[in-house]
């Protein structure tokens, strides 16, 4: 049996024994000289057990008595996990070694977050639940505050860290106050044990304590007030991290413990992340149009990104389900080429974020700046871009699920919204001429990144590349 | 009230209690030993549930070495706690109301509690009779719950790499004694003589 | 092969407009021009060898939307196949024309590309033109309809520098905008009452309509008349009649080659198509049908007035279409559907000739255009000359009476007249297009005399100058030429024979006797077995009847009836019309030769006398000079007023209200919760930790009040 249960995850042990080897390797051997390499083969591993799960079949297993699902919504988790990791990884390298910040450490931790976001996609049970999100989340405190000389960037681990536990906190009370009422920590006995009538005051606080505990992770207002900081005061690649793979995992683990374990309470759930939703959205939207830093900025615009991703989880169907991925998928797609951008806006060989040094970017360096351009019109859901149809598709299943106020929220949030992202295209081709332009380093790689972003959000528009059917799929194994 | 009913009210108070103070004294060094207090006090609940070798685990490890730990951190810390609570006493009237409210809420909500049908037979004993308790926790963590074990220790070591990554330098500026290079020095190589002219310099 | 002909000018537009960059100037006008040719000879080749069955040719599926199913298809009937030839031939040597006209415009500065547009607008046009005469159904149509609408825009602003021509442009626009909502409701009417717009289940449900009423605007309708006027609405607007035809003159801002194509030959006539094409509907509307005709003939009538006394030359052309082109719509009006598809078919060849003589005497001075600084030309510009001439003699309709040897104009205008005569027991229809006939000979032998004859007048210089146009100009007139003389004479029989004769045409089986000569060209009629394909009038279901409607007449409507036109069986107009007295066939004749003597008198013997005669007649003038007055009165009544609306919603509904809620929100209320939202953002933990518990203690507290909800 647990032969079974061991063949079932694999792929994570596979992770954590690499993460372990490379760490032995590397302490013994040559430290922070090989970190370069290791950073590429890190990124080479995601790709490659990517690749094998997404070929691994159709076929739903249970591991550990409920405590781990391997079924089609966690494989199109992982694979956009894993390959937004190993972009983001792949990306890193050039910027963490010319900073000095490359330590062998870096890819090591990484991976063995990737390890804690693929169990808490899996995740059957709420202990599951929480030892991944621990294991994630630890990793991630860690890298927020990678480079240790900067005080802000001590500072955001630490506010990351502190207030993580904090909803690390409300989540184990809230799981504490479920297991009250049912007496099991498994999903699938939560869903029996709550049935199909009212359910009590005691079970609803701790789904709300849980709820809480999970829209921390994917930063949700009113528990978002950590993410503009970290983000401005971690490493750009591990804001860039920040901004894609977790975001992915925490939504996944929010949308299976919502489905798998509270799927007869679909009204209740539905009204609060409905209402986090209609929040985060318009925060988002609004908060950003202040900031001056284009770091903090990603930071506002990843929160209006989760409210509309929330809204297709608050649809509470299938198809709310699907649209999540999918749009959660063009979100993280972006936010690489997005990132890739910042990554390579420097001056002086220092990196800056300050959003004035856009201006005239289309007179230095035309193809970034068209690049940009079509990805901020993404991201802002301006239709001929991909991201228009991920905005289309959250609006269609919460419309579908008679929630036509929160589309019409959602479309009013994303108008304010525009603002912002069209204001970085006004500096870029209408703002002032400007002496200390941005460095032209070439960044071949960088620059590949942005544009093969820039160009998935043109083409993609034709069948989306077909994580459209992908999703659906992945959505019928959660959603029954 | 038996006496087994009597020692968890006490112990349950003494844990309240000392978590409350741990968070509103005023001197650090007392907050830590609340803390201690109710770590203790939380071993007591764990004896009464039959889980001695947890409650062993949290007398040793929490208070013999964690809370230690922290004592010694917050003496040798100069942190000025009282000014970072001025700061935070400004919320205090607000604090107040919403911990009244939120109070209410759970107090509701315990007071109407209610539990599946299913849920006491979930949740008895899973550990056999007449085995010890070690072993009985030895056979669930290596057996029903390998995975939460494993990932546990995942976490830790997780925990271990952030500590050293974060902390650990390899000063540059300070000299360290090399054994070996002063074994093999060549005193002819040492010292070079060089026959200056007058007037010249080197 | 219908479809090369129905996308090679869509291939040649795109290649043209987009490619020009690649392949040159010269390249895109070659490709263009080619592209036409080729339809135009494809389109002969499909015309000449028609057999007159009805054919079908599916493209795409085109919509699926409920009750709403259409493929976009080809609708190859006798109807269209003529409308092909007249499409794409006259195109093709407008295109060929413009080679010359647009050679050197001065409107446009040295270096600037205007000639690939311009051809693509043409090549873009025509495939418009192609899809309204080709379509299946309405959308298609109408589709069609627009399409020719927007590339009329388009050229009409051509020289978009100019603002009259801009404003033309736009009023072409405006006022084609009026009729098309007459022709979208039509055709939602039909939608809505046969729940198809196909047109063989629209012609196939006309019986039964004629038998429905329909509620609209407060009142029942029969809905036959009702859906017929709408759909004549329609065609009021794209063919300049009555009412809604004050843009066609304005609309001669655009380029000359333009207003032959677009504004006499061809989209103009697509009213007159309409209403052909929905013969089937328009037989069981007869009190529509007197409208068609009443306004036809009005038309006619008014047109011809103003042309009296115009003095731009293509200003006289086209109220001159104008005015013929309410001779179609008499002849389709009284129910001969047949003749006014002649009279379209000549008059494409004599007034596109027109059209092109005239640019060309533009070419020759300097783009100057009015007629009273002419004079004299005819041997600066012999060849001109000559098809100017041929054309005035076929508009003014030239030929030997009671026989049916002339001039296209003769052959086709005297049948629209005896037509006319027929359908209105010789009424107001009538006379109004044999008056008409009378001012059209008049203001063409003018317009002759004014630019040909007497003294040159005008700038001397550009008199001196004055030369032939090249020979890529006269080619198309030569062409054209031969269309108007020739045209009518060959295909009199198909059109406006005897029975036989024109139903053989339109597919019915008749014994091939009586049209000798004319109507071999037209390639059918040799081959029996197509004498089954009975398409005009009425074919009834069984295949097997249709060689007992041999000799008869307009036979019986059947219930689906399919054919090319339909004239229902007590339609006997064409018979009388045969059968009028000779003084009604004499009749446009004689008014014919009265306005020749007039305008010899006028221009010729004395030339002093219209000035004279202006003044006395001063108001009369006027009024006429002045279209009527129709433009002031649409001023005042419907441009200034809606104006005034335009205004005031502009300046306070959109800049007061809406633009100041816009920038209320944008600029006050958004920027003050971005404060706020700043302001939250403390950077103290115990700040964040504290929204996170008000976060928890709403939602607590929300769940507890709502919770527990199924």
């Amino acid at each position: 049996m647990i032969q079974a249960d061991l063949n079932i995850i694999l792929p994570e042990i596979i992770l954590s024994v690499y993460a372990m080897l490379a760490l032995i390797g590397a302490v013994y051997t040559s430290q922070d000289k090989a970190a370069a390499m290791l950073t590429y083969l890190t990124a080479i591993v995601f790709a490659l057990v990517a690749f094998w799960i997404a070929g691994a079949g159709q076929a739903t297993n249970i591991a550990f008595n409920g405590m781990f699902i391997d079924d089609g919504f966690s494989r199109f988790a992982k694979v956009t996990i894993l390959l937004s990791a190993a972009a983001v990884l792949v990306m890193s390298q050039d910027y963490m070694s010319r900073r000095g910040l490359l330590k062998f450490e870096y890819p090591i931790l990484i991976a063995l977050a990737v390890v804690g976001m693929m169990v808490m996609v899996s995740a059957g049970d709420l202990m599951s639940l929480y030892m991944g999100l621990e294991l994630q989340s630890l990793a991630l405190y860690v890298v927020a505050s990678f480079r240790r000389d900067s005080v802000k960037s001590t500072e955001a681990g630490m506010k990351y860290f502190v207030l993580g536990a904090l909803s690390s906190g409300l989540l184990l009370y809230g799981a504490s106050l479920i297991y009250g009422f049912a007496g099991t920590t498994t999903f699938s006995g939560i869903i029996d044990a709550a049935g199909h009538g009212p359910a009590p005051i005691g079970l609803l606080i701790g789904l709300v304590l849980v709820i809480s505990g999970l829209a921390f992770k994917i930063s949700a207002v009113p528990f978002h007030m950590w993410t503009p900081d970290v983000y401005e005061g971690s490493p750009t690649p591990v804001t860039a991290f920040f901004a894609t793979a977790p975001k992915v995992a925490a939504l996944a683990l929010f949308a299976r413990v919502m489905h798998d374990a509270f799927g007869h309470n679909v009204g209740d759930w539905q009204q609060v992340i409905a209402l986090l939703s209609v929040l985060s959205m318009f925060l988002g939207a609004i908060a950003a149009i202040g900031q001056t830093n284009i770091k903090r900025l990603m930071a506002y615009s990843s929160i209006a990104h989760m409210g509309f991703a929330m809204m297709g989880l608050a649809a509470g169907t299938a198809y709310g389900v699907q649209s999540m991925l999918v749009y959660v998928a063009i979100y993280v797609t972006m936010n690489i080429g997005t990132f890739a951008f910042i990554m390579s806006m420097e001056k002086d060989g220092q990196p800056v974020t300050d959003i004035s040094a856009l201006n005239m970017l289309s007179k230095t360096e035309p193809t970034k700046a068209i690049a940009m351009l079509v990805l901020l019109f993404s991201l802002a859901g301006v239709p001929p871009m991909v991201g228009f149809f991920g905005k289309l598709y959250v609006l269609r299943a919460a419309f579908d699920a008679g929630l036509v106020w929160l589309a019409i929220l959602g479309v009013i949030a994303s108008v304010i919204g525009a603002y912002y992202y069209l204001r970085l295209v006004y500096f870029m081709y209408f703002g002032e001429d400007q002496d200390d332009a941005l460095d032209r380093r070439s960044a071949p790689l960088l620059t590949s990144v942005l544009v093969a972003s820039a160009i998935i959000m043109v083409v993609g528009v034709v069948n989306l590349f077909g994580i459209e059917g992908a999703a659906q799929m992945a959505a019928a194994t959660l959603v029954n | 009230m038996s006496v087994a009913t009597f020692a968890f009210y006490l112990f349950a108070l003494c844990t309240i209690t000392g978590g409350l103070f741990t968070v509103v004294s005023r001197n650090p060094v007392h907050s830590v030993l609340w803390l201690i207090l109710a770590f203790l006090s939380s071993a007591g609940l764990f004896v009464l549930l039959g889980a001695e070798f947890v409650a062993m685990l949290l007398v040793i490890v929490y208070v013999g070495a964690v809370a230690v730990l922290f004592l010694f951190v917050v003496m040798m810390l100069d942190v000025d706690f009282a000014e970072l609570k001025a700061e935070m006493s400004r919320y205090l009237p607000l604090a107040l109301l919403i911990g009244l409210v939120l109070l209410m809420q759970l107090t509701m909500a315990f007071g109407v509690w209610t539990e599946a049908d299913t849920a006491m037979a979930a949740r008895t004993a899973v550990a056999p009779e007449g085995v010890e308790n070690t072993v009985a926790l030895g056979l669930l963590i290596y057996d029903q719950y390998i995975l939460l074990f494993q990932l546990a220790g995942l976490i830790l070591l997780v925990a271990m790499i952030g500590a050293i990554v974060l902390t650990l330098r390899h000063r540059k500026d300070v000299k360290r004694q090399n054994v070996l290079a002063q074994m093999w020095r060549d005193p002819a190589k040492a010292m070079e003589l060089k026959d200056v002219k007058p007037g010249q310099g080197l | 092969m219908e479809k090369i002909i129905l996308f090679a000018p869509l291939v040649g537009a795109l290649i043209g407009g987009f490619g020009w960059r690649f392949i040159g100037e010269k390249g895109a006008q070659m490709v263009t021009t080619g592209m036409l040719f080729l339809a135009a000879l494809l389109s002969w080749i499909v015309f000449l060898s028609f057999d007159g069955e009805t054919q079908h040719i599916q493209i795409l599926r085109f919509i699926e939307s409920g009750a709403l199913s259409t493929d976009w298809s080809i609708r190859l009937d006798r109807l269209t196949a003529i409308m092909l030839i007249v499409v794409t031939t006259v195109s093709a040597l407008v295109h060929l024309y413009s080679f010359g006209y647009m050679a050197h415009d001065p409107a446009w500065k040295d270096g600037e590309s205007y000639k690939p547009r311009f051809f693509a607008y043409l090549s873009f046009f025509t495939f418009a033109m192609l899809m309204l005469v080709t379509s299946d159904n309405l959308v298609q149509m109408f589709f069609g309809w627009e399409g020719v609408g927007v590339a009329s825009y388009l050229l009409i602003g051509f020289y978009y520098r100019k603002p009259s021509a801009n404003a033309a442009a736009i009023k072409a626009f405006v006022v084609n905008r009026v009729g098309d909502f007459g022709f979208a409701l039509g055709i939602f009417g039909l939608f809505y009452l046969t729940d198809s717009i196909r047109f063989n289940d629209v012609f196939a449900a006309a019986p039964a309509l004629a038998d429905t009423t329909l509620h609209f605007l407060w009142a029942d309708w029969n809905a036959a008349n009702l859906l017929a006027f709408l759909l004549f609405i329609g065609a009021m607007g794209k063919s300049a009649q009555l009412f809604l035809h004050t843009w066609l003159p304005d609309a001669m801002e655009g380029p000359t080659p333009v207003s032959a194509l677009i504004h006499a030959a061809t989209m103009v006539t697509a009213g007159v198509f309409l209403v052909c094409r929905m013969s089937p509907l328009m037989e069981y509307a007869p009190e529509a049908m007197a409208f068609v005709t009443f306004l036809g003939a009005t038309t006619a009538f008014f047109a011809a007035t103003v042309g009296l006394v115009q003095n731009d030359i293509k200003r006289v052309i086209a109220y001159s279409t104008c005015s013929q082109l309410g001779y179609m719509f008499v002849a389709a009006g009284v129910g001969v559907y047949s003749v006014a598809m002649f009279h379209l078919f000549t008059h494409a060849f004599f007034k596109a000739m027109l059209f092109l003589g005239a640019g060309s005497v533009i070419h020759a001075m300097h783009h100057e255009q009015d007629m009273r600084n002419y004079g004299g030309l005819r041997k600066k510009i012999p060849y001109t000359y000559a098809a100017m001439m041929i054309g005035t003699l076929a508009i003014t309709g030239v030929g030997i009476p009671l026989t049916h040897f002339g001039f296209a104009g003769f052959l086709s205008k005297d049948a629209v007249i005896e037509s006319a005569w027929a359908g209105t027991a010789g009424g107001y229809a009538f006379w109004m297009l044999v008056i008409a006939a009378l001012f059209t000979s008049f203001y063409s032998w003018r317009l002759m005399f004014l630019t040909f004859f007497g003294t040159p007048r005008g700038d001397k210089h550009t008199h001196d100058h004055a030369h032939e146009s090249p020979v890529v100009m006269l080619v198309p007139l030569g062409v054209l030429a031969l269309g108007a003389i020739f045209s009518g004479m060959l295909w009199y029989n198909s059109f406006f024979g005897d029975h036989n004769s024109v139903n053989k045409f339109f597919g019915i089986p008749v014994h091939e006797t009586a049209d000798t000569g004319h109507g071999s060209d037209t390639g059918h009629g040799e081959d029996k077995d197509h004498a089954a394909d009975a398409d005009h009038g009425a074919e009834t279901t069984a295949k097997s009847d249709d060689h007992a409607h041999d000799d008869h007449a307009i036979v019986a409507h059947g219930e689906a009836p399919k054919g090319a036109i339909f004239m229902a069986a007590d339609n006997h107009v064409m018979d009388d019309a045969h059968h009028a007295p000779k003084w009604v066939k004499v009749s446009p004749f004689v008014a014919m030769i009265i306005g020749l003597l007039m305008a010899i008198w006028f221009y010729i013997i004395n030339p002093s006398l219209p000035k004279k005669l202006a003044e006395s007649q001063r108001p009369l003038y006027l009024f006429l000079l002045n279209k009527w007055y129709f433009d002031e009165i649409y001023d005042f009544l419907f441009v200034n007023p809606a104006k005034a609306i335009g205004r005031f919603l502009w300046k306070r509904g959109d800049t007061a209200v809406i633009d100041g809620t816009i920038n209320g929100i944008a600029m006050g209320i958004v920027p003050f919760f971005t404060r706020l939202a700043g302001r939250a953002q403390t950077g103290y933990i115990f700040t964040y930790a504290f929204a996170m518990v008000i976060g928890i203690v709403v939602l607590i507290t929300w769940m507890s009040f709502n919770g527990g909800a199924h």
